[in-house]
């Protein structure tokens, strides 16, 4: 039973949270506790995905977990994703393509990205409107982000 | 506040039996949208992420036992989707893909919101509810386990195992309709399971009243007068009566999402579609 320090494996590091309000998302301890500050806050409802990051696996809202529920398991972030600080192949794409206007968007659909592509190294159009449809952008209107994603794709298969 | 994440079933009961009023963690797509914006404060919570046994899902001869801890996501596609494919469509329809990710059967069957999308799919395959706790296993009947809005007949310090469903041989469907057409909750929402080797059916809606409401004159209405066991569809005016008699059905309410008029409609055409669709 933790009531105020415990530890989070996030992108294969150790983080000691300490006196922490027990019931914080794994978003707040994240960016508020961590120093990690790449998942964004906005709807902290689960609805806009500009928080999603990696759980054992899965693509998860972190405004939705509790962090000490998770203290188990290995958490990726936006920031784990590029080699040494570099920018991910997914990153540049995004860059290339003007797929990033203002941005805030951005590392809920980096981190998606790369979870639909680990799973699945060739999808269809339809997979990948269908795996970001928990993103919402409201500058790009959809078009440069998956221009960037189907560009990924190519380099990576070629 | 405190956080408990027990390993597996036998920690859970230890941990329920000293502080039976702790909250329940299950995917945490409700409670953590509480704690976040509305200001929830719990004492105890238990998180039930960490429960091998609980994210499980077997098939037992001709029916299927599916773990409270198995996310949406494993429900969509796949064995389980061949298995119950009325519940892989209402998985479909939950939220986003991260929100299918993390929530599960045993969270809509904790919070019970009548819009909940999994239960309209329990009431009408009559599912069994596996009940555990600090004095021991028991199971119900969906219909004795939602009791009202946001309301069910667990006791204090019980909790959801799993939910033991049969395999149908027949067709089975979900449809849902709400103020636009993805991550949306419910506005209306109905499930018609149609069994083909017994002639049966069984119809149940959601978000049209205070509980799922299983739709039993409408249901005796046309196995009365059609042979469900035939391939031939019911005519036009059998299904425009059983669309009134689901419609009739309802109870629904005005409020913030919709009407109780265009709850009443839309349930009738749902479960008119479904009938229809019943004969593929």
């Amino acid at each position: 039973m933790i009531t105020s320090s415990y530890t989070l494996s996030v992108n294969g590091r150790r983080h000691e949270i300490d006196d922490s309000w027990i019931g914080e998302s794994l978003l707040y301890v994240l960016r508020e506790r961590a120093g990690l500050p790449g998942a964004k806050g906005a709807c902290e409802q689960g609805e806009c995905g500009s928080c999603t990051v990696v759980i054992d696996g899965r693509a998860v809202c972190s405004c939705l977990v509790m962090a000490a529920s998770v203290t188990d398991s290995e958490i990726t972030t936006v920031e784990g994703l590029g080699p040494d600080g570099a920018l991910s192949d997914v990153q540049r794409a995004f860059l290339d393509e003007g797929g990033v206007q203002c941005g805030f968007c951005t590392p809920g659909f980096i981190v998606a990205v790369h979870h639909l592509l680990e799973r699945d190294p060739q999808p269809s159009d339809h997979d990948v409107r269908e795996a970001l449809s928990g993103n919402i952008c409201r500058c790009t209107g959809y078009g440069r982000i998956l221009e960037a994603v189907h560009n990924v794709v190519r380099r990576r298969n070629s | 506040m405190s956080v408990a994440t027990p390993r597996d079933l036998a920690e859970l009961r230890a941990f329920r039996g000293e502080h039976p009023e702790s909250t329940l963690l299950a995917g945490g797509t409700d409670l953590m949208v509480e704690i976040n914006l509305h200001g929830r404060r719990p004492n105890h919570v238990v998180s039930l992420g960490g429960i091998a046994e609980l994210r499980r899902w077997t098939v037992v001869g001709e029916r299927l036992r599916i773990g409270s801890m198995v996310p949406w996501a494993e429900m969509e596609l796949g064995d389980l989707a061949r298995l119950a494919p009325a519940l892989a469509e209402a998985a479909r329809t939950v939220g986003s893909p991260q929100i299918r990710a993390a929530g599960t059967l045993g969270g809509n069957l904790g919070t019970c919101s009548p819009a909940g999308d999994g239960l309209p799919v329990l009431a009408a395959l009559e599912a069994t509810i596996e009940i555990d706790g600090p004095d021991g296993a028991r199971s119900t009947s969906f219909a004795d386990f939602m009791t009202g809005v946001k309301r069910n007949s667990l006791r204090t310090g019980e909790y959801v195992v799993a939910v033991d469903l049969p395999i149908v041989d027949g067709w089975q469907g979900y449809a849902k309709v709400g103020t636009r057409n993805a991550m949306v909750i419910a506005t209306a929402s109905v499930c018609l399971v149609r069994d083909s080797r017994n002639g049966t059916l069984a119809v149940a809606l959601g978000a049209v009243g205070p509980t799922i409401i299983r739709c039993h004159d409408a249901e005796r209405f046309l196995v009365e007068r059609h042979d469900l066991r035939d391939s031939t569809p019911p005519n036009d005016e059998l299904v425009s009566e059983f669309g009134r008699l689901i419609a009739g059905a309802s109870r629904p309410i005005d409020d913030h999402r919709s009407s109780a008029d265009y709850r009443r409609h839309a349930v009738g055409v749902l479960a008119r579609r479904l009938l229809e669709r019943s004969y593929p």
